[in-house]
């Protein structure tokens, strides 16, 4: 089934279409990815990004990342509408994931969390490296999480606590 | 079977009418949440059908009788079903009880008041028993009448004040920002926009810019209802006035739509925005576990809300073979473990005073149901994101060229670019003018806004300012998911 019966984006036409880091780029330091694959009317991201590394042709265009440009600064991530941006990072010794998180409780620094994939599968536990606590104007908060392997950097997309 | 004619205005029905029962008055409001907080204050208590409830100050009295478990308002018309609310914004008649011995009340948008005395209403309203406490009518002048205050209509305000124009705004809810105040994501659409700024926080934006402006009065809690010769009456509980405006702008709004399925009309089975009114405006639990049924962008947000309030998603049902709304809004109830279901509809509701799960199907290329394939979902709540209705009334009311137009919702008003309908002094604005975004309602009401004041006369008005947003609008539509927009202003924008 195509995402757009599941709502699922399918991570082969991330892949494919040049969505994804490579894991020589994901080895460098954090990187962006952004998972919105759809023309809709929407660029909040190219703006915030200081590195004029996101590229859009249009306002509905699709936001392509230049992952030679990004330095992975989470720039984006606070004001993605879509909460569609994450933070992929390989190069230190556990790799690690930060995804935009909106619910309660909010995980702790150094806890335990359950890892979640674009369907809500679980795909095991990582630990919290650390919380951006929501501010006052975003009220997203950004959560990093690590794990050993690293080939769930292009899985984890959720987390659940407890 | 036909009654015969001539019988009582009230309920007739000699069998029992059964209501659900309130047996302990619960408490469902949310104590925290991850975006929104409340501070309720002390509480109130009003009677519902002879026993205390409490309610806090801001609440209305149905969102009060939600929190507290009651979950019907009345008894319909013919065939004495139970009935709860559906739109919780003042649209529909569904909550609509007797309030101090005043029939046919719409509860949603009613400010409780301590001892206030509050009747289920079996059947049609009984006539007052004491004399109704209206005073007559006062009369006013207005120079722009402003009807709606939602994004269109405070933009419409704003940018005609600051244009020189003196501005009247009506608006029937307890507070101004119409469904902004409930918008807890944030909006897409450009950045020059307010884009990735919440629904929320625009809305108190807007509000704080219209009371720093002393050319635009608000009338709060005011129901525009009727059209006069070009004279509109508007009234609260207390008092009707007759404003008689130069320009008026509508910018009313929309009504969601009802599906068609057995006992849609089982309390418990609501619009997607009621659920969102009860969660993001009141802090109230619209029920323990939801069935979306509609995966355009609407019911995909609001799953997500629904969720980010602790309720447990039962799953997301949509017709069409595909998600109707952005993938990026599906992706992150996806990746909570709610399932999406394309080419499934809803068959029935099951309960006997309230929901107690729903009927499900597959549907084939012909959204025909395929028999075998039904499915039982344990539910409390089924909310409907089946779109969107304009509001229309008081603009069918004024006569204004109208033309049905699929894809902006229904019947709405023919227009030119600056959103001046058939009769000169009359603009429509927002969804009133057609189903869409809060963000093109937003830019909508600023061109009408800006377009009164200039017929009107005054001299500041920033004309290329007016171009430059209907600019940006276009810009704003040309994407895929504009071309259906497009498609039904094509029918409706042809007016010089």
């Amino acid at each position: 089934m195509s995402h757009f019966e599941t709502g699922i984006i399918d991570p082969l036409y991330l892949r494919e279409n040049g969505f994804l880091p490579s894991e020589e780029r994901q080895r460098k330091g954090p990187v962006a990815v952004i998972e919105c694959i759809q023309e809709i009317p929407c660029n909040p991201c190219v703006g915030a990004c200081q590195f004029d590394a996101i590229h859009m042709e249009g306002i509905n265009g699709i936001p392509h990342v230049d992952f030679a440009k990004c330095t992975g600064c989470m720039s984006c991530l606070k004001v993605c509408p879509g909460l569609a941006i994450f933070i992929q990072d390989r190069s230190r010794a556990t790799p690690s994931v930060i995804v935009p998180y909106e619910y309660l409780p909010l995980p702790t620094k150094g806890g335990t969390v359950t890892l979640l994939g674009r369907d809500g599968a679980v795909l095991g536990t990582g630990t919290v490296r650390f919380v951006l606590a929501a501010d006052k104007v975003s009220k997203s908060s950004l959560v990093s999480v690590e794990f050993d392997d690293p080939a769930l950097c292009e899985q984890v997309r959720n987390i659940r606590v407890g | 079977m036909w009654q015969k004619k001539g019988r009582s205005l009230y309920c007739n029905r000699t069998e029992e009418i059964c209501v659900g029962e309130v047996k302990t008055v619960e408490d469902n409001r949310i104590a925290t949440h991850p975006i929104l907080a409340w501070s309720r204050g002390a509480p109130v208590y009003v009677t519902y059908d002879g026993q205390q409830i409490p309610a806090y100050p801001q609440e209305t009295v149905a969102m009060a009788l939600y929190a507290s478990g009651v979950k019907q308002y009345s008894t319909s018309s013919r065939f004495y079903h139970p009935r709860g609310m559906f739109c919780a914004i003042g649209k529909c008649s569904s909550c609509m009880m007797r309030v101090d011995g005043i029939p046919n009340t719409r509860t949603c948008v009613l400010q409780v008041r301590d001892g206030m005395e509050v009747e289920t209403q079996h059947g049609d309203g009984r006539f007052p028993d004491g004399q109704a406490p209206m005073g007559g009518v006062a009369e006013k002048d207005a120079e722009v009448l402003v009807i709606g205050g939602g994004p269109a209509g405070l933009e419409a305000a704003l940018w005609a004040a600051r244009s020189g124009a003196r501005v009247t705004l009506l608006d029937q809810n307890l507070q101004l920002g119409g469904q902004l105040i409930k918008q807890t994501h944030k909006f897409f659409g450009s950045a020059k926009e307010n884009a990735g700024t919440r629904g929320i926080t625009i809305a108190k934006q807007l509000v704080q810019e219209v009371a720093a402006i002393p050319a635009i009065e608000v009338y709060q809690g005011f129901t525009a209802f009727g059209w006069y010769q070009g004279a509109v009456c508007a009234a609260d509980q207390q008092r009707a006035v007759l404003f008689h405006p130069r320009k008026v702008i509508v910018a009313t709004g929309a009504a969601e739509k009802m599906l068609m399925f057995k006992n849609n009309d089982l309390p418990g089975v609501f619009g997607a925005g009621a659920a969102q009114t009860l969660m993001n405006v009141y802090g109230i639990k619209p029920g323990n576990r939801v069935l979306m049924v509609g995966a355009g962008n609407v019911g995909l947000i609001v799953s997500y809300q629904l969720m980010q309030a602790g309720i447990e998603m039962a799953a997301v049902i949509e017709g069409a073979p595909k998600v109707g709304g952005y993938l990026v809004h599906a992706g992150k109830i996806a990746r909570n473990g709610v399932h999406i279901m394309t080419r499934h509809t809803v068959l029935e509701a099951v309960g006997s005073n309230h929901v107690e799960a729903a009927i499900i199907a597959e549907v084939d290329d012909g959204w025909q149901p395929i028999p075998g394939t039904e499915e039982r979902i344990a539910c409390d709540t089924i909310c409907l994101s089946a779109g969107l209705k304009p509001s229309t009334e008081l603009l069918e009311q004024a006569k204004v060229g109208l033309a049905y137009t699929g894809e902006l919702g229904g019947w709405v008003a023919k227009r030119n670019w600056t959103m001046r309908t058939s009769n000169p002094d009359l603009f429509a604005a927002g969804d009133a003018s057609g189903v869409e975004e809060a963000s093109t309602a937003m830019m909508e009401g600023k061109i009408a806004g800006l377009q009164a004041a200039y017929d009107l006369g005054h001299t500041d008005v920033p004309l290329e300012e007016q171009k430059e947003t209907r600019r940006n609008l276009d810009d704003l539509r040309a994407g895929p998911f504009g071309a259906k927009i497009c498609t039904g202003l094509k029918c409706v924008e042809v007016l010089e």
